[in-house]
């Protein structure tokens, strides 16, 4: 539908008002982190860092134990991801392509777990973490929260499409099911897996509740309860807080680059957050 | 030939033997971590919620002593209220945010990836740097807004200070954080309304709100339901932002209920009364995620 060049000029200032909206404020947190100490209290606020300088950055890495921080984050992220990827890939290809008693309710199972958020079950999973001697662990926050219904409802949507007879074929040939759900199912579903990559990433490098419940042992906190703490403290250290945000959100902002349509199909497909 | 044939009938026992256990296998992994962090503490919730319990100390059998406790508990109903009320204001906005700039998103304008993209790219950032984020903007003796308030002949205000500015504060940054992702969903809701419709519209002589009111929208219905329910959701799971933006308060101006039931259950340590509530979150949420559901006809964007 061809538009009236007012109503485009309408749309194009609106959206540009809004993006500039949506822009703002993390570019601020950007420009404030390269100011030094003085500039960063400085009243009237100086727009742009002069002299510009890395010094919280170094700062948030030698001082602030930065470092340890975003290794446990990566350590958790990456490893909760491969995890998440491996069990609901063979949870969905077991409700997808075999007929087996109790399938539909283990589905059903699935699904249902979705309406029962961590939010809800915080206080007692604290004491299943506690019996099982996983608290303040990092496996605590790497086991648990890799098994998604959303992910496992993904894998089977996207399996069912598989056709019978490959299956069939390959048992003819002799091949194990294991070795069919390795070497034929898993690069077939390369696509949804990268789409359940990127989301299992945001969702594990973003998260703050599970660990919150789970770690309280500040060599083992992640990025995100670090953060938080530095805010709790007495006296805010902004500089270093600042440039912490901002190194943060750069491995996220590369998956976004990067990944950008599948995240879009992803969220059309899933609807939701994990 | 007999020989051949009892020993392709073995191979196939075998192998239909092997079909029956493998399924089993393959959801073993997930059954066992939904079971043990998702259904156990669930079970082991609701048996709480009916008890006196510090965490330490045995438990103590309290029957509906909890849930009457919260039945009287003033500061629970206002922390729900004031849930409903952020809930509330912020479900309809992120709603009218979302669609508005999908719609001018999903027409053929130039920069359209660009526009999507810096929409998009605050669904990302975590909580609690969304809150820092606005933490820095909102400060009330180092933030940039009060200067440029200030700047333009406006008196300074306490947005982190002031019960109704920290309400304010904490409900643009959710909306700045999630307006991206439910456009998203409405985008695609827009682009799978045929054409047809508008162009028969527009023969009609319809224009703009009334294509809007009778095509859009109507059509537009499932989706609606679906930002609407999970907008909803959301809500009433809202924590972290708060916690890094305002800290809850001033007072407890901005603790919604999943951060009370985290002060009562693990700060006061009465994890019995913490998990009656969670009982009640769970009924409120669960309650909105079984309608969703079902209005959905079985989660299926």
């Amino acid at each position: 539908m061809e538009l009236k060049p007012l109503t485009k000029i309408t749309i194009y200032s609106i959206l540009s008002v809004a993006a500039l909206f949506w822009l703002l404020p993390v570019l601020w947190v950007v420009i404030s982190a390269l100011k030094t100490n003085t500039d960063l209290y400085s009243y009237p606020p100086k727009l742009w860092p002069q002299p510009l300088t890395f010094e919280h950055f170094t700062a948030a890495f030698n001082k602030g134990n930065f470092g340890l921080y975003f290794k446990n984050s990566t350590i958790v992220t990456l490893s909760s991801t491969i995890l998440l990827l491996l069990i609901n890939s063979m949870a969905g290809f077991a409700l997808a392509k075999y007929r087996f008693r109790g399938s539909s309710i283990i589905l059903i199972g699935f699904i249902s777990t979705l309406m029962i958020p961590i939010e809800v079950i915080m206080i007692p999973i604290f004491k299943v973490l506690s019996a099982l001697g996983m608290y303040n662990s990092m496996l605590a926050i790497i086991i648990p929260p890799a098994a998604t219904p959303t992910g496992v409802f993904l894998m089977r949507q996207y399996l069912l499409t598989v056709p019978d007879e490959l299956l069939e074929a390959a048992r003819m040939d002799g091949a194990g099911e294991w070795k069919i759900y390795w070497s034929i199912i898993l690069p077939i579903a390369k696509p949804i897996l990268a789409v359940l990559a990127i989301f299992s990433f945001m969702w594990r490098w973003d998260d703050f509740l599970w660990p919150l419940i789970a770690i309280s042992d500040p060599a083992k906190y992640t990025i995100q309860l670090a953060l938080s703490n530095f805010i709790g403290e007495y006296s805010v250290d902004w500089g270093s807080l600042l440039a912490m945000s901002v190194i943060t959100m750069i491995p996220v902002l590369i998956v976004f680059l990067v990944f950008q349509r599948y995240f879009v199909s992803g969220m059309i497909t899933s609807g939701m957050k994990g | 030939m007999s020989g051949g044939q009892s020993l392709n009938r073995k191979k196939q026992t075998g192998q239909t033997r092997k079909l029956a256990i493998a399924p089993y296998l393959f959801v073993l992994p997930n059954l066992l971590i939904f079971g043990v962090f998702i259904v156990i503490p669930s079970l082991l919730g609701l048996y709480y919620s009916f008890h006196v319990y510090d965490g330490l100390n045995p438990m103590k059998f309290n029957g509906l002593g909890n849930y009457i406790k919260i039945i009287g508990d003033k500061e629970f109903w206002t922390t729900i209220g004031r849930t409903g009320i952020y809930a509330a204001i912020v479900v309809p906005l992120i709603y009218a945010v979302a669609l508005g700039i999908a719609m001018m998103l999903a027409r053929e304008i130039r920069m359209r990836g660009l526009f999507r993209a810096i929409f998009y790219w605050p669904t990302m950032i975590s909580f609690i740097i969304v809150g820092l984020t606005w933490k820095w903007i909102f400060g009330d003796s180092f933030g940039i807004l009060n200067h440029m308030l200030t700047v333009i002949g406006v008196e300074p205000i306490g947005f982190l200070t002031s019960p109704f500015w920290a309400n304010a504060a904490v409900i643009i940054a959710t909306v700045w954080s999630r307006a991206g992702f439910f456009m998203v969903i409405f985008i695609a809701g827009l682009q799978a309304i045929p054409t047809d419709y508008y162009e028969a519209a527009r023969l009609d002589g319809a224009t703009g709100i009334k294509v809007f009111r009778h095509i859009t929208l109507p059509l537009l219905k499932p989706t609606s339901l679906l930002v609407f329910m999970l907008a909803l959701i959301d809500a009433f799971k809202a924590f972290p932002l708060m916690f890094a933006l305002t800290g809850g308060g001033p007072g407890k101006e901005t603790t919604y209920i999943v951060q009370y039931i985290y002060e009562i259950g693990f700060t006061k340590q009465e994890l019995g009364l913490a998990s009656a509530m969670s009982v009640m979150l769970f009924i409120i949420i669960g309650g909105f995620s079984a309608l969703q559901f079902r209005m959905s006809k079985g989660g299926a964007v």
